[in-house]
């Protein structure tokens, strides 16, 4: 989750990302974020995050997004 | 049948009436029958498109949905076969692959298939013209003479989305394929969208049985009105204008360029919104939530907010099918790898996100229509929305440095800049050929002829004094509804809630304007909506 925060804060440092919860609905993060962000985590985690996982719900707080990973770590 | 004509709102009412007077569970089937109709009026032979577009989605996606089915129960078997752990191993992987190949292909032959049938019927010509231009004279192919089936682009796009949730198992297949074909042709959005995502349209209950509902008939009927006011009253009455400056590209040059652009912009966004209104109004009366396609977006401050405000359904298909799918693939994946490789992080990381950018707005622009300067309007704006992104640090500095930018006075500034470049971009929508475009641009700087045209050239242009009056008051009426429901909410709640007195004074007004100053009768023809040519 540490790694995640720092990739956040990396991509938007004025926005707390351990207290928000609606990133996508507030549009903190837009489409251009989301796809800098998978790379991110892509190059991080070692995962391959298909489209099919960006969807609002995972993406809307750094909460949703470690559970994301950790579905496709799972699943790999 | 136009949204605007008589046969229209008839077929509206007597379909409404019915459908509150059949039993709730024959409702929906009552709105296909309707929906099938309305699309014979738009030629006999174009329904079969649209049936056979659904009736091949519907199968691939319950198709795909039993094939996971088959693989979840195989996998199952294999991992209770009395094999040793890694022979078992081995077979569940070998079997998952075929299996996932399989459906691949499968999803993959119905999807090519539907975008050859939108590719056939609306790109072909645009295809022969520009073999031609590279032929030469005397050995030209023929044109086709295909016509576009009512709607194609928009209930392509819906049912391509629908084949890939089904695809990724976001949503489960419907088994109904009547219910499935009302998804696709609901009269009210096969026009012009909004283009639904299934479960949108099941949770605004399409399917539902709906019992009459008097607040939904007269919100619903209230929010027509307001489509048609936006429609006759401003859009047709402009269209007459701007239809004349289009028209003849040797008279109409430099100061009607600059009012043409202006005016179209107008007409484009009272036109398109005044449509969808009709649209959702016609859902609502029937008790059904279509999603909202606008946010007012000529508020917008950049044209990267003005996309999250305008066609929101478009733009929401473009990016969880195209630009999401395509800034993950491998191909990308590996580019973004190669960049941050070669140019460091920060840089490393944008570039593949542009190359991506620039197929989604390719296609944007060449689904909006079947020539060049579309093409280059989808180009245009991907230019200025990665040169936005570059510069964004040096808006952040410049913020920093000048704190009263955040004001009220910049906001205004940045809206009437985002707004002027639309309507800049807007001109590439009005001419097809790009060499005319560049030459009546240029003739905004060298025509010289402002004077003329405000001394009189203005009042030639097939609009009246009066025309003027009108649309500028019918601006002030959209201006101020705009301005309340972006500071303080909905203005139909906000009349609901007044007395009845006032309630029927303000609805009455604006059917009785709507009657008395709307574009038809002599010397008006209720248009076509711009957006059904696409």
């Amino acid at each position: 989750m540490e790694e995640l925060l720092e990739i956040l804060e990396d991509l938007h440092p004025e926005v707390d990302f351990e207290t928000t919860e609606n990133l996508i609905t507030d549009g903190v993060l837009d489409s251009l974020d989301i796809v800098t962000l998978v790379s991110e985590i892509s190059e991080n985690f070692d995962i391959a995050v298909s489209a099919k996982y960006i969807t609002p719900a995972n993406f809307n707080s750094a909460k949703a997004i470690w559970n994301m990973i950790e579905t496709i770590q799972n699943e790999g | 049948m136009l949204f605007t004509s008589y046969s229209f709102i008839g077929f509206v009412l007597v379909l409404s009436f019915l459908y509150y007077l059949v039993p709730g569970k024959h409702q929906w089937k009552l709105l296909l029958l309707g929906s099938w109709l309305f699309y014979l009026f738009s030629g006999p032979w174009n329904i079969l498109y649209i049936l056979t577009t659904s009736l091949t989605v519907w199968a691939g996606a319950l198709r795909i949905e039993k094939g996971y089915g088959e693989k979840k129960a195989r996998i199952k078997e294999l991992k209770k076969a009395d094999l040793p752990a890694d022979e078992k191993k081995a077979a569940v992987k070998a079997y998952k692959q075929k299996q996932e190949k399989d459906l691949r292909r499968l999803f993959t032959l119905v999807l090519v298939f539907n975008l050859l049938i939108l590719a056939v019927v609306k790109y072909s010509n645009f295809f022969i013209s520009n073999i031609n231009g590279l032929l030469g004279e005397g050995r030209q192919l023929s044109l086709l003479s295909l016509a576009l089936p009512m709607g194609i682009s928009f209930y392509t796009l819906q049912a391509i989305g629908y084949l890939i949730d089904v695809y990724r198992e976001t949503i489960p297949a419907e088994k109904n394929f009547f219910r499935f074909s009302l998804f696709i042709s609901f009269f009210p959005l096969v026009i012009q969208g909004p283009i639904c995502r299934f479960e949108e349209a099941t949770e605004g209950r399409l399917f539902a049985e709906n019992p009459f509902s008097w607040k939904n008939v007269s919100f619903g009927l209230e929010r027509i009105l307001w489509g048609f006011f936006k429609k006759l009253v401003i859009a047709d009455r402009i269209s007459a204008a701007v239809n004349t400056v289009i028209g003849d590209t040797s008279t109409y040059r430099g100061a009607y360029i600059l009012f043409l652009m202006l005016m179209y912009t107008i007409e484009l966004y009272a036109d398109f919104t005044g449509g969808i209104d009709i649209t959702i109004g016609v859902a609502e009366m029937l008790g059904i939530t279509l999603p909202e396609n606008f946010k007012r977006p000529y508020f917008s401050q950049s044209l990267k907010e003005y996309w999250r405000r305008w066609h929101i359904s478009m733009c929401s298909w473009f990016r969880t099918y195209l630009f999401y799918p395509v800034s993950t693939s491998g191909p990308i994946m590996k580019l973004t790898k190669a960049c941050r490789a070669r140019f460091g992080k920060n840089r490393g990381r944008k570039i593949p996100m542009y190359v991506s950018s620039f197929v989604v707005w390719f296609a944007t622009g060449i689904w909006h229509g079947a020539s060049w300067n579309f093409i280059v309007w989808g180009l245009l704006n991907w230019a200025v929305l990665m040169i936005s992104e570059e510069l964004e640090p040096l808006y952040a500095r410049f913020h920093e440095r000048f704190p009263w930018a955040e004001g009220r006075g910049y906001q205004v500034f940045a809206m009437v800049r985002t707004f002027l470049l639309i309507c800049f971009m807007n001109l590439f929508d009005c001419y097809a050929r790009i060499g005319d475009i560049l030459s009546l641009l240029g003739s905004v700087f060298t025509a010289g002829n402002y004077g003329a045209f405000f001394g009189g050239g203005v009042m030639e242009l097939g609009l009246t004094g009066l025309d003027f009056v009108i649309i500028g008051l019918g601006l002030a009426v959209l201006l101020g509804v705009s301005i309340y429901e972006e500071t303080k909410g909905s203005v139909r709640e906000m009349i609901a809630s007044r007395p009845y007195l006032v309630r029927t004074l303000v609805w009455t007004g604006l059917f009785t304007l709507v009657l008395l100053v709307g574009a038809y009768g002599a010397g008006y023809d209720a248009s076509q909506f711009i957006y059904n040519r696409f």
